[in-house]
């Protein structure tokens, strides 16, 4: 069935008191870069609902880009009639009948906020009730917890009709913490961390060292197909690519190999931190899981985070791996983040790296680097590209390669 | 030329040809290099791989790609006996069966595998019961065509389906080579077939080309071990062209194919009709067969006669099936369908493509009109 409106339930936004307004308008305004394709759809944001008038716009396609968008609790497609009884019955047992399965129960829940209207609230439920009873053979009438449950809303300016509640994506408008930096290295974790960080309101740009030749193409261009996949939560994300090949090469001549990693993980820090106050972000996300690797022990973290005061926010950081596989799964990054490239974080990587780093020694040997020229030459050939939804290699290659097949 | 043997090849479709040319000329290297050319080649590829799942209702990842429908059926036998042979040694067939798994599952017999061969009716189509009742606990597959490529008949592959749904270990293989573009089959999540086999020359794509479907979750063993190519299961360099050209074909083929397939019906229903007007003739070929093939026999006359016949003409059929014509065995599916081998001798196939017309059925049964004439006296 399509429906012709869309009611949005408000997440957590009704309890942020005088910033409700602010979040409610971001809120619209995703909603509205969701939808941009549909020029027809009208949004109204209320202070308790949001309704997208649908004219005409197809409802299904609408709801499925719904599920994407942080801020929504749930939502429910909703049929506007008008106020003749004969068209509301048989909306309403067509309504009923499309969400029936062989021992469903169901109820009619009318609400009334015209009192003048002929019939009342519960002549409204007897009527439509007996109406779904003639026509379905088998339903039956369960009042206390019906598996489906019509609403019906009589209102001067028609009769509102809906029987589905479709569970939204929950969290906070993206945007409406600010903004925040991902360190992106192409993994199974940072865009879990990244998705996580929109969940929470975060507008987030992805930062992601490239060190050809010894990283691959391949390897940067998934960093990008992976940007793309959690780009579906916020319509467009910023890609900062960062060239890290005179910087690896530096610090792979100078310093001792058990401090390569550590002192590797500080550069990084130290040029996403110049990259977010050059683009007015807030704070740092990455994908730090505590004690999976060498370099996210407590340790590590001391003697990496000493670069920056900024925040540095880890929001896998105490889950298992398993618990971060279950979440790439669920956006569809996992079996993009299992191609086998090599990243920064592997190349040159020693066999076994200072799990529990000494922070004096750190700073003693990257004082061997010249640190402000190295930083200042990457961060003067940064290249920064908008990645929008969808927009893959898979993507790029169909349209590639369309005239040959 | 009026060339009325698509069941044996079919004539390459120029934008098919292009796409080759164009990818063996800019696009060749060698889809495995780490470089620039590399990537283009395994980009496209890849694309052609996800165009021919779209084509057909499958993943991305169901799809692997051949060299033929009979590497295929091969692949689909023994990659299942390999890797299942600790369960069982149990497999069946039909008796209508391409030679490519009659040949396989001979082998396979021949190395203690226990082969069971399916019956069928007058109409060339295996019993469901005569299935189910052959399902053993040691079952390890079943194979059966979706279309024979000797008459047409449809097999009821997904009334099979339905029964092997009880039976879930039991892998369940379709010889699709016929039947692709030209009857409904689906490979989607609701459907039963574990693995399908395809060859691209027979819609209009080039020879030496074909894929296999192997749904998610099911595993065969390779049969061609090497350089791990197609995720490890089917090595040896890809044919980048050949596949691009193939999913281009495949495209092709699925465009407007209502309409391509109700054409082809309307000129088998033309011929079966004016054919069974002749009193000496046999058809074995049936309305609810497939819609692109008719296979007769004229009867006194060898079916290889009756070729050069036409041929004369400057019309081409075949005899009941291109791989066996050569070898002069008379049709192994009129013979499973208790056909005397006189009559067998007999018979001819002709089998349509969507560019055939029915003015040249037309000039074909003209033709036909008249050898009957010259060869009744016979």
């Amino acid at each position: 069935m399509l429906y012709n409106e869309v009611m949005i339930r408000y997440g957590e936004l009704s309890t942020k008191g005088k910033n409700k307004k602010a979040f409610i308008n971001r809120l619209a305004q995703n909603v509205k870069a969701a939808l941009h394709d549909f020029e027809e759809i009208k949004v109204h944001a209320d202070r308790d609902r949001m309704h997208l008038i649908l004219n005409g716009a197809d409802s299904d396609v609408v709801m499925e880009r719904l599920t994407f968008i942080f801020g929504i609790q749930n939502f429910s497609p909703v049929m506007r009639l008008e106020r003749d009884m004969e068209i509301v019955k048989k909306t309403a047992v067509e309504m009923v009948r499309e969400q029936y399965s062989e021992g469903k129960t169901f109820k009619i829940s009318t609400r009334r906020a015209d009192h003048d209207f002929e019939l009342d609230t519960n002549e409204m439920n007897q009527l439509l009730g007996g109406e779904v009873l003639k026509n379905i053979e088998g339903i039956k009438v369960q009042v206390k917890k019906p598996d489906i449950n019509l609403r019906v809303e009589v209102r001067l300016n028609g009769i509102f009709l809906s029987c589905q509640t479709v569970q939204g994506a929950g969290g906070l408008p993206v945007g409406t913490s600010g903004k925040g930096m991902l360190m992106l290295s192409g993994g199974i974790d940072s865009p879990v961390a990244g998705y996580l960080a929109m969940k929470r309101g975060v507008e987030v740009e992805a930062v992601h060292f490239h060190s050809p030749p010894y990283t691959s193409p391949r390897a940067l261009q998934k960093a990008k197909d992976l940007t793309a996949k959690i780009a579906a939560f916020s319509g467009t994300i910023q890609f900062i690519e960062v060239p890290f090949t005179e910087i690896q090469e530096e610090i792979k001549k100078s310093v001792p190999e058990g401090y390569l990693m550590t002192v590797t993980r500080r550069m990084m820090m130290r040029l996403t931190d110049k990259i977010r106050e050059q683009r007015k972000g807030l704070a740092i996300f990455n994908g730090e899981s505590l004690g999976q690797v060498a370099s996210q022990t407590m340790h590590s973290m001391i003697a990496i985070n000493d670069v920056t005061t900024t925040p540095v926010l880890r929001p896998v950081i105490s889950m298992d791996k398993n618990e971060i596989i279950e979440i790439a799964k669920t956006i569809d990054t996992f079996e993009l983040s299992i191609q086998p490239f090599e990243d920064c974080c592997t190349i040159f990587a020693p066999p076994s790296p200072k799990t529990k780093p000494d922070l004096d020694k750190a700073r003693e040997y990257e004082s061997r680097l010249d640190i402000e020229g190295l930083i200042e030459r990457a961060m003067a050939n940064l290249s920064v590209s908008k990645i929008n939804v969808g927009q893959t290699l898979e993507e790029q290659q169909k349209e590639i390669y369309s005239d040959l097949l | 030329m009026i060339y009325f043997d698509n069941s044996a090849t079919t004539q390459v479709e120029e934008s098919v040809l292009e796409t080759f040319v164009k990818v063996s000329q800019q696009l060749n290297g060698n889809p495995s290099s780490l470089h620039r050319l590399g990537d283009k080649a395994d980009g496209l590829l890849q694309q052609s791989r996800r165009q021919i799942a779209e084509v057909m209702g499958t993943k991305d990842a169901e799809i692997y790609f051949t060299s033929s429908g009979t590497e295929g059926d091969n692949w689909a036998i023994k990659g299942t006996a390999i890797e299942k042979r600790r369960y069982g040694k149990h497999l069946i067939t039909t008796s209508v069966e391409h030679p490519a798994v009659k040949q396989t599952m001979a082998q396979l017999a021949s190395l203690g595998f226990d082969i069971t061969y399916l019956p069928v009716d007058e109409q060339g189509v295996v019993s469901v019961e005569a299935l189910t009742k052959a399902i053993r606990p040691d079952t390890i597959l079943v194979s059966v065509m979706a279309v024979n490529n000797e008459v047409g008949s449809i097999q009821p592959i997904h009334e099979i389906g339905e029964i092997l749904k009880k039976y879930p270990t039991i892998h369940f293989h379709v010889d699709a080579v016929q039947a692709v573009g030209k009857i409904p089959f689906d490979l989607g999540e609701h459907s039963r077939i574990d693995l399908a086999t395809f060859s691209g020359h027979k819609f209009h794509a080039l020879k030496g080309t074909g894929f296999m479907f192997i749904r998610h979750g099911r595993k065969i063993a390779p049969l061609l071990n090497g350089g791990g190519q197609e995720r490890g299961y089917r090595s040896g360099t890809e044919n980048v062209a050949g596949i691009a050209a193939m999913a281009k074909a495949l495209r092709l083929l699925f465009d407007h194919k209502e309409e391509k397939v109700a054409k082809q019906r309307a000129i088998r229903d033309h011929i079966l009709d004016t054919l069974a007007q002749y009193p000496k003739v046999k058809v074995f070929s049936s309305k609810t067969g497939a819609p692109h093939i008719v296979c007769f026999a004229l009867s006194g006359i060898r079916g290889e006669v009756s070729v050069h016949a036409f041929e004369n003409e400057n019309i081409y059929i075949s005899t009941t099936s291109a791989c066996s014509s050569r070898s002069g065995a008379s049709s192994s599916t009129l013979a499973a369908m208790n056909i005397p081998d006189k009559i067998a001798t007999g018979a001819v196939r002709v089998s349509l493509t969507d560019t055939n017309t029915l003015e040249e059925a037309d000039q074909f049964l003209k033709a036909f009109d008249q050898l009957y004439e010259q060869f009744k006296a016979i």
